[in-house]
């Protein structure tokens, strides 16, 4: 399972990158997108809109399922990838690269603290899958 | 099928079975203030000449369809249904069949949806279209759904030249959303723009109209479209399937979502149903459409086939989270009108178009030159539809004229307040001849000759 060190997780399989002192992007995890299978339709905001921590921001669809998107943040969207519209795929192939979703404009970092690190989020994975 | 499949002896057994002595043993759980001590009153059983009897005692008291010569339309009409109609969808395969569940073993029936659809986005020129829904009142008030979804605003201004029982069903669908239904008031027909200009603003959903709209006119919906769209409300459209036979369809000025009442199309009239309901949409918000959509695709041998595609929006997968809890469609009459349209064709659907057209002219005009008295309730054009006003009650003209057996139209006072008393809504079909047209016109001019 891949999970970069430098990246904040939530227990329902989305990423935060902190890129700079107030803005952070987000994506699903590689176990997310291992798990929806082949991704056919990510519905996203649109830019300027607020997303809240804990929140559902979109959805993502599989050829299995739609399930929604929790916003690992609270803050106005600055950007939303483009490409995803096309290219769905990119999730699965580069969930932490090129599938990015959002990038979100936040006041507080410390928002953050409250998001499960790299080993955290790894073994929160492992009890799931045991259950 | 026996109907009462368990004699005292099969009770006896499952008593056994079960550990209990009687069947109330098994509804001890259940308070005793639930249970209700009445007999249900079901008269006893009739031998086969019996209820013969009763049954044609019971179906004399309709009105012989053939010799009630209907001018009534109001959202459901007297087109005629080609033989054949019958006899395609009577077979078994389609007769018994609900919508397919385990769609891969269906594919003769899916295949026949897959064709509705390809048939009802070549009428409404739009891209993608559903399986069909139940009428044509809940499959605008499921667009109005839709466009709240997608939207996610507060408003929907639904104008008042749209059938009144339709804007019920709207209005009850959207209860309990917190969206308010506004309407766009009309009077004798003609939507009131100014107000329009007020209620429009940037919370709506969309703006929902009827083309022709309840009262059979064709308005100017242009300048309506415009400044929705300007507001980025989307424009939502019940038409009637028969009249874009020779009219532009909405699609051209800016619908985003066309729905309708197909029972035009080679559906005869029945007291309620079933009807069909269409639904077409625009391609980008497919993923937000209500009902199911059949998709044509090839298996891992390159075979085409038909699948229920977009699946996955549904409530058997998605619970709560579905998109609509429609996830069905009214396969028969779906079938009944795919096979009208084939049947019929570019002309045959054009044909029909002109004939109603020019039938419901020549019937408004004679009806106007029976006395200065009688005339259009506005100058708008109509298509297979008119609104007259009358100098009696509306109401008492039906009365009577129904009794000789031609029922002149719909009183527009039982969908609309006092000032209507005196209006009638005449449709005029393709079905209509030359003599029927003239039977109505004596008899009206006959009844109010007596009602004056």
């Amino acid at each position: 399972m891949n999970c970069p060190e430098d990246l904040k997780y939530t227990k329902e399989h989305e990423w935060a990158r902190v890129e700079s002192e107030n803005e952070v992007k987000v994506g699903i995890t590689d176990y997310a997108q291992q798990e929806l299978g082949d991704i056919v339709f990510v519905e996203l905001p649109e830019e300027g809109a607020e997303v809240t921590q804990g929140e559902v921001f979109g959805s993502i669809e599989s050829v299995k399922a739609v399930s929604d998107l929790y916003s690992p943040v609270t803050g106005k969207v600055s950007a939303v990838n483009g490409r995803i519209a096309d290219e769905p795929e990119l999730v699965n192939s580069d969930p932490y690269g090129e599938g990015w979703l959002l990038s979100v404009e936040i006041d507080d970092k410390s928002q953050l603290d409250s998001l499960l690190d790299a080993s955290a989020y790894i073994s929160y994975v492992e009890e799931e899958k045991k259950e | 099928m026996k109907y009462i499949p368990n004699t005292s002896r099969d009770k006896e057994k499952i008593y056994k079975k079960l550990g209990v002595s009687s069947f109330d043993e098994l509804l001890e759980d259940i308070p005793k203030e639930l249970i209700s001590d009445k007999r249900i009153d079901i008269p006893g059983p009739l031998s086969e000449i019996e209820i013969e009897r009763k049954l044609e005692s019971l179906s004399a008291q309709n009105a012989p369809e053939k010799k009630i010569l209907s001018f009534a339309g109001a959202g459901a009409y007297d087109h005629y249904v080609p033989a054949h109609i019958e006899t395609i969808i009577s077979r078994s395969e389609f007769l018994t069949a609900y919508t397919p569940y385990q769609p891969e073993i269906s594919q003769g029936t899916l295949q026949t949806i897959y064709e509705y659809q390809s048939l009802i986005c070549e009428l409404t020129g739009l891209d993608v279209s559903n399986a069909s829904m139940y009428d044509g009142a809940s499959a605008l008030a499921e667009a109005a759904l839709m466009a709240s979804r997608i939207k996610k605003r507060n408003k929907i201004l639904i104008a008042g030249t749209v059938n009144p029982s339709y804007v019920k069903v709207v209005k009850t669908y959207l209860q309990g959303l917190e969206i308010e239904v506004l309407t766009i008031p009309q009077k004798n027909g003609i939507l009131d723009i100014d107000v329009f200009k007020e209620l429009i603003d940037e919370n709506v959903n969309a703006c929902v109209f009827q083309y022709p709209d309840f009262f059979g006119s064709i308005q100017d919906i242009d300048e309506y479209c415009e400044i929705a769209s300007s507001k980025g409300a989307l424009k939502i459209f019940s038409v009637d399937p028969i009249a874009l036979g020779i009219l532009e369809s909405p699609a051209a000025f800016g619908a985003d979502i066309i729905t309708g009442e197909g029972q035009p199309m080679g559906i005869p009239l029945s007291f309620g149903g079933p009807y069909l309901g269409f639904f077409a949409c625009r391609r980008e918000y497919v993923r937000q459409m209500p009902g199911r959509v059949v998709g044509a695709t090839t298996d891992k041998e390159g075979r085409h086939g038909f699948v229920l595609t977009l699946q996955t929006r549904e409530q058997h997968i998605r619970r709560e989270k579905a998109t609509s809890n429609i996830c069905s469609n009214q396969a028969l009459t779906a079938l009944a009108a795919c096979v009208y349209l084939v049947s019929l064709g570019k002309e045959g659907i054009r044909e029909v178009a002109l004939q109603c057209l020019s039938k419901s002219h020549y019937a408004a005009k004679s009806l106007c030159s029976i006395n200065s008295e009688i005339e259009l309730i506005n100058d708008k054009p109509f298509f297979k539809e008119f609104a007259l006003s009358l100098p009696v009650s509306a109401r008492d003209v039906i009365e009577r004229m129904s009794i000789s057996g031609i029922i002149p139209g719909v009183a527009l006072s039982s969908f609309f307040d006092k000032s209507y008393e005196n209006m009638l809504l005449v449709a005029v079909t393709e079905k209509r001849s030359r003599e029927e047209i003239s039977s109505l016109v004596s008899g009206l001019d006959k009844t109010i000759k007596q009602l004056y």
